[in-house]
C-alpha cells in the first residue's frame, strides 16, 4: 500500500455524507494524533453520529478520504474489517447483549480471534479471566457479574459498554454520549475513567455536557451542519462567535 | 371488429337467416341445379354446388351449407332435394316451403368426400363475396385467401370492381394475389405484383403462403418471396416483442394489483402479512357473491355487478383487516417474524372458512358483456378483460398515490413509514394509522381479488397463487415508495413472459428469483429504498 | 475421558433428554421384534414407522431451532432441504430396484422407461452406490444452504425479507421437481422401493433398525446443536439474533457465523429427509410446499425456541396430535391456523384464563356425555388439569369460561356427532393449542423452564423472607423474551 502519508491515527479530509439531498456531513477534515483525546460537540444534527458511521464503516462517504494509522483507507473497509483494525465505538444509545450475562458480555467484547473456526474452539484461559475480573473492578459492575445485562439501569449499561471498549483494547476508541443520564457524581468518575484510559489509547467523544467536557480539559471541535466551524481549547472554541451562534447560546 | 376466423360458421348462419327469409327470385334455374344433386355422384355433385353458388339465389348458402353439414337430402325416384334447418324441420330445396306433414320416404343424405368439401367452401367463398354486410365479404376474401380456390377468381375481380369499402378491397386483392400465386399459368409481372401485395399483408397467413410457392414459380418471384418473407419474419418478430410486452404489462398489473396493499402495510408497518392473498381471495368471493346475488334477483343489473363488487370488496375485506390488525397484529408487534407465522396460520383459517363455507370447487364468475371479447392491433391480440384490468391497475394506483399525497392519514402514513418513533412524538397516533393502513392495504388486496376473479379460478387457493411473486415484487421494488413497486411489478411481469419462451414457466420463475437474489446483492433494500439514519432497523 | 466435557455441555436437562432418546431408540425396536404381536407389550410395525417419521421431523425441528432459536434467521424453506436429503435418499433406493421395476430395466428407473429416456443422466451416476449417496444428502442441500447463504448473508439479507426469500426458494424447488424433465420423477415422485443396503425395507428389521438410527441421529444432532450452542460460537449466534450491528462492531464477522450455521443446519434438514425417506416409502414434490416448512417452524415454536428439547417436544407433540385426531384430510389447517395465530397473540392473561376455562368446561362436558376418543376419565384428567393450571392465574374467570366452554360443546356436539368426532376433536385441540400457545410464546418446554427457575428463586427467597405468595405470574414476565 502506499507510504504512510501522516503522523495522524485518524485523517478525515473533505468527508461529506448525504442522505437523499441533506448533507449530513459536508467537507468535514480533521485529524486526531496517536495518544490524543479530543472533544466534539455541536448541536443536534451537526453530524457528530454520523461522523462515527463513517469512520466504523456504518456509512460510506460521498466523497473525501478517510485514513486511520495513514495506511487505512477506511472508506473502502467495512465494520468488521474497522473494528479489526482497532477501532472500538460506544453508541449514543446503550447497547449490550441484553440477554447474555454482563461477564458474557465482557468476554464476547475480548480482544480474541474473531473468526468462526477460532471462536467454536475456544477456550476460557487464566489471563482472560484476570482481564475480565480486573475490568468488572474497573466499571464496578463485580457483583452483577451472572445477571443478564438487559436487567441492569441505564448507567450501568453505560458503564458495562464502556468496558465492553477496554476489553476489546482498541488502538481508538470512539465514545458516543458517554455521560447522557448519568448522575453528576457518575458523570465526574466516567471523566476519571476516560482519562486514565487516555493514558495509552487515543480517544473521541462526542459529548453535550460542557461541564464534562471541561472536565476532560482537552482539544475541543465544534461541528455545525456536517462542517467543523471552530477547533482549540474548550475556552477558545466557547468564546467563539460561530460556536456561541449556533450552539451555546447568548 | 370481431373478425376471428372462426366465426366464419357463425356468419354463415346469420346468412342463412338472411336467406330463409329473403323470396326466391331464380327458383327455376335453382331447381334444374338441384337435381344434379340426385344422382349422388360425387362429379354430378360438384357442378351442382357451381350451378347452385352460379344461380344467384339467396337460398343457395342455405342449400350449400346444409350440404356441407349432411343436411341436404334427396329422393333418387322422385328427383327432389330438401333440407334440414337447424332446428330439424324439414324444407324443399327448390320452393323453401316447410314441407307439411308427413316427410317422405326414401330420403338419404348427399354424400360428400375431401374433394367436395373444397368445393363447398370455394363456393361459400364465392357466395359471400356479393354479401351485402361488408365484415362478411371480408370473411369471404380471407377464406379464398387460404383456399387460393382458382375458381373464385372471376368472381373476384368482379367484386373488386364493385367494391367501395377500402379494407375489403384490399383483402379481395390479396385473396386474388394468394390465387395469382399458386395459378401456373399467370404471367410473372403480375406474380411479382401479387408478392408485394401479400408482403404488404404480413401476417402469419402471408408467410404460409410465400413460404409454400409452387415448384414451376419463376426465379424472380421465389427470389422476391424469400425476401419478403424474410422482411415479415423481421416484423413478426417485433410484433411478438411487442405482445411479449403486452402479456407482461398484463400480468404485471395483476403483481401490482395483489402487491401494492403488500407494500403499503410493509412501509408502514414493517409487517408482511401472510394472509394477503387470503384477502385477495376474499375480494374474489365477494364478486362471487355479488354475481349471485345479481343472478337470483335481478339479471339485468349483470353488466354493473363488477361496480357493485369493487366498492363492496373493498368494505369487506378493509373491514376484516382492521379485524386482524386489532385483534392479532396488534400484540405482536416489534415482533415481525412472529406477525409472519400468524398471519400465516390466519391465512390457513380463512382458507379453510371459505372451502367449508363455499366449498373447495372453483367457483364460476362471469365477465360483463364489456369485459368480454378482443380485438387487434396489427398482429398483437389485445382482451378487452386484461385491457381492462391494466386501466383499473393504473386508475387504482393513482387514487392510492393520490391519497397519499394529499390527504391527512396519507401525510401521517408517510410520517411513519420514514420514522416511527418521531412521527409518534410528534402526536401521530400511530395505532390509528397501523389500523387504518392494514385496513386499506387489505381492501386494495380485495379489490384486487374483484379484478383476479375475471381472469383465474375462483377457489380457496386463489391467494396463494399469487402471493410469492407479489412478496417478491416487494422485495424487489421497495418500501417506503409506491413507485416502486409499479417499476417492480411491470417488470417481473415483463421479464417473466419474456422468460418464458426461452425456459418455459417454470424454469422463468426459478430465473426470476435467482435473478433478483442477485439483485438484492447490490440493492439490498430494493430498487426505491429509504435512505438516511432512521432506516437501520 | 471424553464423557466429561460432553457432561458439562449437555447439563442436566440435556442428559435427561438424551438418555429419554436412546432409551425410546433401544425399547421401542426390542418390543416391536421380541414380543410376538399377541404381547401387550408388543409395539406394532406400523407405529415403529410413524414414530420414526416423528424422529425424523424432531431432527428437521432441531436444524429449524439452531438457527431461528440462536441466531435468528427465520427460514420458511427449511422443507428443501429436508425435501433434497430425501430425494438424495430416494436416488439410492431407486437404484437399489434394479431389475425388479415394472418394465425390468437394469438401469433405468421405471419413470424414465415411461417417459422413454434413453439413458441414466449424469446427475444420476453413481447413485448406486451407498457412500456416494450418503454424501450427496449432505452435500446437496449444504450447497445450496451455502450458495443461498453466501449471497443473502452477504448482502444482509435479513428478518423478514430473508424468510420470504427463502419461501420463495423452496417454491421455486417446488415447481421445478414437478417437472418430468427435471428427471426426478415428477408429480409421482420416488417410490416403490425395495432395498436398502441389501434388507428389504418392508421388512420389520429394517423398519426397527432405521427407527434405532434415527434416533441415534437425532442424539447425534443433539450433542451438536448442544455443543454448539453452549461454547462462546453459540454466545456470538445469540448476539447476532439480539444485535447483529453491534456484534459487527465488535468485530465479528456476523455473515460468516450465519452462513455456518444455515449450512450446519441444512445438512441436518438432509439428512432427517434421507432417514424420513426409507421409512413412510416414497418422496415426492408435494414436500417442497411452502406450507410444510411453515408447519415445520410452528413444530419449533410449540415445543420453545431457543431450546433445543423445545424443538424435538414440539415437532412430537404437534405431528402426535395430527395424526391422532385427524381422519379427514382437511381438518389440520384449522388446527394448524388457529394454534399458530392464538400461540404468538400473546393476549392478556384474564382472557386467556377464560380460554381456559372454556377449555376444561368442553372437556367436562365431553366426559359427562362420554362422546369422546380419551374415554370420560381421560376427559375428566384433561379438565381437572386445565383448571389447574387456570387457577394459577387467578379464578375470576374460571366459572365464566367454564359455563362457556359447555355451552358450546352442547351446541356444537349435536351437529358435529353426525359429521363424526373426529372434526369436533379436532375444533377442541386446536382450541387448546391455540390456549397453550397464546399462553406460552417460549413455547411448552420454554415455559416449564422458567417456571422451574422461578420456583427454584422462591424457593432460596423463602429463605431469607415471608414470599408474596400468589402474586408471581399475574403482573407478566419480568425478564426479558428472546428478541427476533
Amino acid at each position: 500500500m502506499n507510504e504512510s502519508t501522516t503522523t495522524a491515527l485518524l485523517y478525515l479530509n473533505g468527508v461529506s455524507v448525504s442522505f437523499d439531498g441533506f448533507r449530513a456531513l459536508n467537507n468535514l477534515s480533521f485529524s486526531v494524533e496517536p495518544g490524543e483525546m479530543r472533544a466534539i460537540i455541536g448541536p443536534n444534527g451537526a453530524g457528530k453520529t454520523t461522523m462515527m458511521d463513517v469512520v466504523t464503516g456504518k456509512t460510506r462517504p460521498d466523497g473525501g478520504d478517510v485514513f486511520f494509522e495513514g495506511r487505512h483507507d477506511l472508506s473502502k473497509l467495512d465494520e468488521t474489517q474497522i473494528a479489526t483494525l482497532g477501532i472500538g465505538r460506544k453508541f449514543q444509545k446503550p447497547t449490550v447483549f441484553e440477554m447474555h450475562t454482563v461477564e458474557d458480555n465482557l468476554l464476547l467484547a475480548l480482544k480474541n480471534d474473531r473468526r468462526p473456526r477460532a471462536t467454536m474452539r475456544w477456550r476460557e484461559t487464566d489471563d482472560e479471566r484476570d482481564r475480565i475480573d480486573r475490568i468488572l473492578g474497573t466499571i464496578r459492575l463485580a457483583p452483577l457479574r451472572d445477571r443478564p445485562a438487559g436487567s441492569l439501569a441505564h448507567g450501568q449499561k453505560q458503564w458495562l459498554e464502556i468496558g465492553m471498549l477496554l476489553a476489546q483494547e482498541p488502538k481508538l476508541l470512539l465514545v458516543d454520549e458517554p455521560v447522557a443520564g448519568m448522575t453528576d457524581a457518575e458523570t465526574r468518575q466516567t471523566a476519571e475513567l476516560l482519562k486514565e484510559i487516555n493514558r495509552d489509547k487515543t480517544i473521541i467523544v462526542v459529548e453535550h455536557d460542557m461541564t464534562f467536557v471541561r472536565e476532560l480539559g482537552v482539544k475541543v471541535i465544534c461541528l455545525h451542519e456536517g462542517s467543523a466551524i471552530a477547533e482549540g481549547t474548550i475556552d477558545q472554541v466557547s468564546s467563539n462567535e460561530r460556536v456561541i451562534e449556533v450552539y451555546l447560546g447568548r | 371488429m370481431r373478425f376471428l376466423r372462426d366465426r366464419f360458421v357463425a356468419l354463415l348462419l346469420a346468412a342463412l337467416i338472411a336467406a330463409v327469409a329473403a323470396p326466391a327470385a331464380q327458383a327455376a334455374s335453382l331447381a334444374e341445379a338441384l337435381t344434379k344433386f340426385t344422382t349422388d355422384e360425387f362429379s354430378d355433385t360438384a357442378e351442382a354446388i357451381a350451378d347452385v353458388a352460379g344461380s344467384g339465389d339467396a337460398r343457395a348458402t342455405t342449400i350449400i351449407e346444409a350440404l356441407q353439414d349432411g343436411r341436404l337430402l334427396y329422393n333418387g325416384e322422385q328427383k327432389t332435394v330438401f333440407y334440414k334447418d337447424k332446428s330439424g324441420k324439414l324444407i324443399d330445396a327448390a320452393t323453401g316451403q316447410a314441407v307439411a306433414g308427413d316427410p317422405p320416404a326414401n330420403l338419404a343424405a348427399v354424400r360428400i368426400n375431401n374433394r367436395i368439401r373444397r368445393s363447398i367452401d370455394a363456393a361459400l367463398g364465392e357466395l359471400t363475396l356479393r354479401a351485402p354486410d361488408p365484415a362478411k365479404r371480408f370473411d369471404a376474401a380471407q377464406a379464398v385467401f387460404k383456399s387460393r380456390d382458382a375458381n373464385a377468381l372471376e368472381s373476384l375481380d368482379a367484386a373488386i370492381a364493385k367494391e367501395t369499402d377500402l379494407r375489403v378491397k384490399k383483402a379481395f386483392a390479396e385473396a386474388r394475389a394468394a390465387i395469382v400465386l399458386y395459378q401456373a399459368e399467370t404471367s410473372e409481372a403480375d406474380k411479382l405484383d401479387a408478392v408485394a401485395v401479400v408482403r404488404a399483408r404480413g401476417d402469419q397467413d402471408a408467410l404460409q403462403l410465400l413460404g409454400g410457392l409452387p415448384n414451376e414459380t419463376p426465379a424472380s418471384v421465389r427470389t422476391a418471396a424469400r425476401d419478403a418473407v424474410a422482411a415479415m419474419q423481421s416484423q413478426q418478430a417485433m410484433w411478438s416483442t411487442v405482445q411479449n410486452v403486452w402479456y407482461g404489462l398484463s400480468l404485471g398489473s395483476v403483481l401490482l394489483l395483489a402487491a401494492i396493499g403488500l407494500a403499503i402495510t410493509f412501509g408502514v408497518m414493517g409487517v408482511i402479512n401472510m394472509a394477503h392473498g387470503e384477502m385477495v381471495m376474499l375480494g374474489a368471493y365477494v364478486t362471487f357473491a355479488v354475481q349471485e346475488l345479481i343472478r337470483t334477483n335481478n339479471p339485468g343489473l349483470f353488466d354493473y355487478s363488477l361496480f357493485i363488487a369493487v366498492p363492496l370488496a373493498f368494505v369487506v375485506t378493509g373491514l376484516v383487516g382492521i379485524l386482524i390488525e386489532q385483534g392479532i397484529i396488534r400484540f405482536l408487534y416489534g415482533r415481525p417474524l412472529e406477525t409472519l407465522l400468524a398471519t400465516w396460520g390466519l391465512s390457513l383459517v380463512l382458507q379453510q372458512a371459505v372451502r367449508t363455507a363455499f366449498g373447495p370447487t372453483n367457483k364460476e364468475v362471469g365477465a360483463p358483456s364489456w369485459m368480454s371479447g378482443a380485438f387487434n392491433i396489427g398482429q398483437i391480440n389485445v382482451t378487452y378483460g386484461r385491457l381492462w384490468i391494466i386501466v383499473f391497475t393504473l386508475a387504482v394506483f393513482a387514487a392510492l398515490l393520490a391519497l397519499l399525497r394529499f390527504t391527512r392519514l396519507g401525510l401521517e402514513m408517510r410520517a411513519v413509514t420514514q420514522n416511527r418513533s418521531m412521527a409518534a412524538s410528534m402526536g401521530i397516533r400511530t395505532a390509528r394509522v397501523d389500523a387504518l393502513t392494514f385496513g386499506l392495504g387489505s381492501g386494495i388486496a380485495g379489490i384486487a381479488g374483484v379484478a383476479l376473479s375475471q381472469i383465474d379460478n375462483v377457489s380457496p387457493n386463489l391467494g396463494q397463487s399469487y402471493i410469492i411473486d407479489s412478496f417478491l415484487v416487494v422485495v424487489f421494488g421497495g418500501v417506503g415508495n409506491l413507485w416502486g413497486t409499479l417499476v417492480g411489478a411491470f417488470t417481473l411481469g415483463i421479464a417473466n413472459k419474456f422468460l418464458e419462451p426461452f425456459a418455459g414457466a417454470v424454469l422463468g420463475k426459478i430465473a426470476i428469483l435467482v435473478l433478483i437474489i442477485l439483485f438484492i446483492q447490490k440493492r439490498p433494500r430494493g430498487l426505491f429504498a429509504l435512505k438516511g439514519r432512521a432506516v437501520e432497523a | 475421558m471424553m464423557t466429561g466435557p460432553i457432561l458439562r455441555i449437555l447439563g442436566r436437562s440435556g442428559v435427561l433428554f438424551l438418555s429419554a432418546v436412546i432409551a425410546v431408540a433401544l425399547i421401542v425396536p426390542f418390543c416391536n421384534l421380541v414380543f410376538p404381536p399377541s404381547s401387550p407389550l408388543h409395539v406394532p410395525t406400523y407405529l415403529v414407522a410413524l414414530w420414526g417419521k416423528y424422529i425424523c421431523y424432531a431432527i428437521l425441528a432441531l436444524s429449524i431451532d439452531l438457527i431461528w432459536g440462536y441466531c435468528g434467521i427465520l427460514s420458511l424453506g427449511h422443507g428443501a432441504f429436508f425435501a433434497l436429503g430425501g430425494y438424495a435418499m430416494g436416488m439410492y433406493l431407486m437404484r437399489q430396484i434394479g431389475t425388479r421395476g415394472v418394465y425390468g430395466n437394469p438401469i433405468l428407473p421405471d419413470f424414465m422407461v415411461f417417459l422413454n429416456w434413453p439413458e441414466l443422466p449424469i446427475y444420476w451416476y453413481g447413485f448406486q452406490h451407498f457412500p456416494y449417496a450418503l454424501l450427496m444428502i449432505v452435500a446437496v442441500p449444504g450447497l445450496l444452504a451455502f450458495v443461498f447463504g453466501w449471497f443473502a448473508f452477504r448482502s444482509r439479507v435479513t428478518g423478514v425479507y430473508l424468510s420470504i426469500i427463502t419461501q420463495a426458494l423452496t417454491f421455486a424447488l417446488l415447481l421445478g421437481f414437478f417437472r418430468n424433465n427435471f428427471g426426478f420423477g415428477g408429480n409421482n415422485g420416488l417410490t416403490d422401493f425395495k432395498d436398502i443396503l441389501g434388507f428389504n425395507v418392508q421388512a420389520q428389521g429394517t423398519r426397527a433398525a432405521l427407527f434405532a438410527i434415527s434416533c441415534i441421529a437425532l442424539a447425534i444432532g443433539f450433542i451438536i446443536c448442544r455443543a454448539l450452542v453452549t461454547s462462546k460460537f453459540g454466545k456470538v449466534l445469540v448476539a447476532i439474533r439480539d444485535a447483529e450491528a453491534r456484534t459487527r462492531f465488535l468485530g465479528y464477522r456476523a455473515e460468516s457465523y450465519k452462513l455456518f450455521v444455515f449450512t450446519l443446519s441444512a445438512c441436518m434438514a438432509g439428512i432427517a429427509g434421507a432417514l424420513y425417506v426409507p421409512q413412510v416409502g416414497i418422496i415426492n414434490p408435494s414436500e417442497f410446499s411452502p406450507a410444510n416448512s411453515i408447519e415445520a417452524v410452528i413444530w419449533v415454536a410449540v415445543g420453545g425456541r431457543g431450546t433445543l428439547t423445545g424443538a424435538v417436544v414440539g415437532a412430537i407433540l404437534v405431528n402426535y396430535a395430527k395424526t391422532f385426531f385427524t381422519s379427514g384430510t382437511l381438518v389440520p389447517y384449522w388446527i394448524m391456523g388457529g394454534c399458530v395465530v392464538i400461540a404468538l397473540a400473546g393476549l392478556s392473561w384474564q382472557r386467556l384464563q377464560t380460554l381456559y376455562g372454556a377449555a376444561a368446561g368442553a372437556a367436562l362436558a365431553a366426559g359427562i356425555t362420554q362422546i369422546n376418543y380419551v374415554g370420560p376419565i381421560g376427559s375428566f384428567v384433561l379438565a381437572g388439569l386445565f383448571i389447574l393450571v387456570a387457577m394459577g392465574r387467578g379464578w375470576h374467570a374460571l366459572p365464566v369460561g367454564a359455563i362457556f366452554g359447555a355451552l358450546a360443546f352442547g351446541f356444537l356436539s349435536t351437529p358435529l356427532a353426525t359429521l363424526g368426532l373426529a372434526p369436533f376433536w379436532l375444533f377442541a385441540l386446536g382450541g387448546l393449542f391455540v390456549a397453550v400457545t397464546l399462553l406460552l410464546p417460549r413455547g411448552v418446554v420454554g415455559t416449564l423452564e422458567q417456571w422451574w427457575t422461578e420456583w427454584q428463586e422462591a424457593a432460596a427467597a423463602k429463605q431469607l423472607a415471608k414470599p408474596d405468595a400468589a402474586q408471581p405470574m399475574t403482573s407478566g414476565e419480568p425478564s426479558p423474551r428472546p428478541a427476533e
